[in-house]
């Protein structure tokens, strides 16, 4: 009987519960070994960078939520950075909306790096690990209520500072929970590290050096774990990271347990970075004076007509930055999240792009897969966190 | 090395092809000639350290500037912990642009997003599909003669309008 030899093309997604979302991959497959695999991104677009050229730039803010929407309050700190930029008035941002940008972000990545955990070891067969973690990323989003009325959307961070200020007795709910979250990595950590299972599906598995990383631009937890020690917030500090005192955990093995150990590791930097922000938190004003930008406070609105009419003319005219272009960019849980901004002189950004660490990091896919094993796809997918929302736009 | 430097070493290497060197925000812009592009860009990450293409994208400045359309390189370099921006003019009826995914890896979709959304044509390109929209789709929505609410629709007649 003649050996069968030809391929088989299966098709991978949209609907699949471990692409992450609306992912599709086209699988070329010899056997069980992939030899191509094609990825298809696009479901999911909303038009974003479209949509801002025709909002004001505080209009815009409730659209970043919705990029990495694991990950929001990261994504409302890059673009505040880059608008704040383009108008100049980063030196003016008070110290506590800083503090608190710095918390929040922190918490934030924590809240990512929870999900990815929970859903990567669900997808290689790690229940158990899946409950714990939302039961812990629960906590967060409760904080997040708490701090802005939603628990995903935030939408917390104005141009200028904040929207509004920490509600009164949530700093020790906070510092609960942070100093709660090494017990519980410990936990995660018991269940999976030596886990034999684990290691299998993990180690070795989805291997790339970090030239061919930093070649297809991968960034973030996934780029450090292949030995590139770069942070940016350690190497190009926004927001008052410098005076933080915390270690950035990279790893030279390349793999997927590499990328796991990483992103444990910087979950404890998360905890202990929002410990010492809560020490640095001291009471003080929120938002910059910077009167053509920010609003006034509301006690002036309602009590006086000068009040009234600065509040009516931002709402409905918005500011308007000189000409000019800058690209702010953030460590998000992801990796580096961009935005470039170009400003015509007119209320509304002349164009935005916002640069989406899992949109590039999933371009390293194939390279990942490829001569690989079907089973270690979903590995890989899982190990690269991506996010739908973000890749699409 | 500081972004004067990396200019200045820029000049004397490709003296005719720079265009405009801005300086804005701490942050260097240098516009240089298009049909310079691959060999520029070859230079950056060769001889000057920058081995990260952090994003592509490009602009449409239909009715403010001519040429019409911008390719925006944001480049970093990661031991220096630098950026630079590089941007080349691209002519409305010439669209062509040759690709720097031979340079740097990570253009390859950055380039394709760019042509599925804004309609610049990356020569070279190895695999110049639409990315984000679907194959049959028509027109570029970045475009700023691109209606917002999408062809034969009534347009968007936003309250700043």
């Amino acid at each position: 009987m003649a050996v069968n030899t030809e391929t088989m093309t299966i098709n991978m997604g949209p609907q699949h519960p471990s692409t992450h979302g609306v992912l599709q991959l086209i699988l070329e497959l010899d056997g069980e070994v992939v030899q191509k695999a094609t990825p298809h991104i696009g479901f999911l677009h909303r038009g974003t960078e479209k949509l801002s050229e025709y909002r004001t730039y505080h209009q815009i803010i409730p659209l970043t939520d919705r990029l990495d929407y694991l990950a929001p309050m990261s994504n409302n700190l890059g673009y505040v950075l880059a608008v704040e930029k383009l108008l100049g008035i980063t030196d003016e941002i008070p110290e506590r909306a800083k503090v608190v940008r710095v918390l929040m972000a922190e918490l934030t990545r924590l809240k990512s790096h929870l999900v990815w955990l929970a859903c990567h070891a669900l997808d290689i067969g790690a229940m158990t690990v899946f409950l714990y973690c939302f039961r812990e990323r629960e906590c967060i989003t409760d904080i997040y209520e708490k701090v802005s009325g939603a628990r995903m959307t935030s939408n917390y961070f104005r141009v200028g500072g904040l929207s509004e200020d920490l509600p009164e007795g949530l700093e020790k709910e906070i510092r609960d929970f942070a100093e709660s979250m090494p017990g519980h990595i410990e936990t995660y950590e018991g269940l999976l590290t030596g886990n034999k299972i684990w290691q299998k599906r993990t180690i070795g598995v989805g291997h790339i050096s970090a030239e061919a990383a930093v070649d297809i631009g991968i960034t973030g937890p996934a780029l450090r774990a292949s030995g590139v020690d770069w942070d940016l917030r350690r190497d190009n500090p926004y927001s008052g990271y410098e005076d933080y005192d915390f270690d950035v955990p990279v790893s030279q093995d390349g793999d997927t347990f590499a990328r796991y150990k990483c992103r444990l590791d910087e979950m404890r930097q998360a905890s202990r970075i929002v410990l010492q922000a809560l020490d640095k938190l001291k009471p003080g004003p929120i938002l910059a004076d910077c009167p053509k930008v920010t609003l006034p406070p509301k006690q002036d609105v309602v009590n006086t007509i000068e009040g009234l009419i600065h509040h009516f003319k931002i709402i409905t005219e918005g500011f308007k930055p000189e000409p000019g272009e800058i690209y702010q960019s953030v460590e998000a849980p992801k990796g580096e999240l961009g935005y470039y901004l170009i400003s015509d002189g007119s209320p509304m950004p002349l164009r935005m792009k916002i640069r989406p660490p899992s949109f590039v990091n999933l371009q390293g896919l194939p390279q990942m897969v490829e001569g690989k094993l079907l089973a270690d796809v979903i590995a890989v997918i899982g190990t690269l966190d991506i996010v739908l929302g973000e890749i699409d736009r | 090395m500081s972004d004067q430097a990396i200019v200045e070493k820029l000049k004397a290497k490709f003296s005719a092809a720079v265009l405009e060197i801005v300086e804005y925000r701490g942050e260097t812009t240098v516009t240089v000639e298009k049909e310079q592009i691959v060999k520029i860009s070859t230079f950056l990450r060769d001889d000057c350290g920058y081995n990260l293409l952090c994003d592509l994208c490009g602009v449409d400045y239909l009715g403010k500037a001519t040429p019409r359309f911008m390719v925006v390189y944001n480049l970093y370099n990661i031991a220096a912990k630098q950026r630079l921006r590089v941007k080349v003019p691209v002519a409305e009826d010439d669209t062509n642009v040759d690709t720097v995914s031979t340079v740097w890896g990570t253009a390859n979709w950055h380039e394709r997003e760019c042509w599925d959304l804004m309609g610049i044509n990356f020569k070279g390109h190895p695999d110049l599909r639409r990315i984000l929209l679907p194959a049959d789709w028509e027109g570029h929505p970045l475009r700023k003669d691109y209606p917002l609410q999408g062809p034969d629709r009534e347009p968007y007649k936003g309250r700043l309008s």
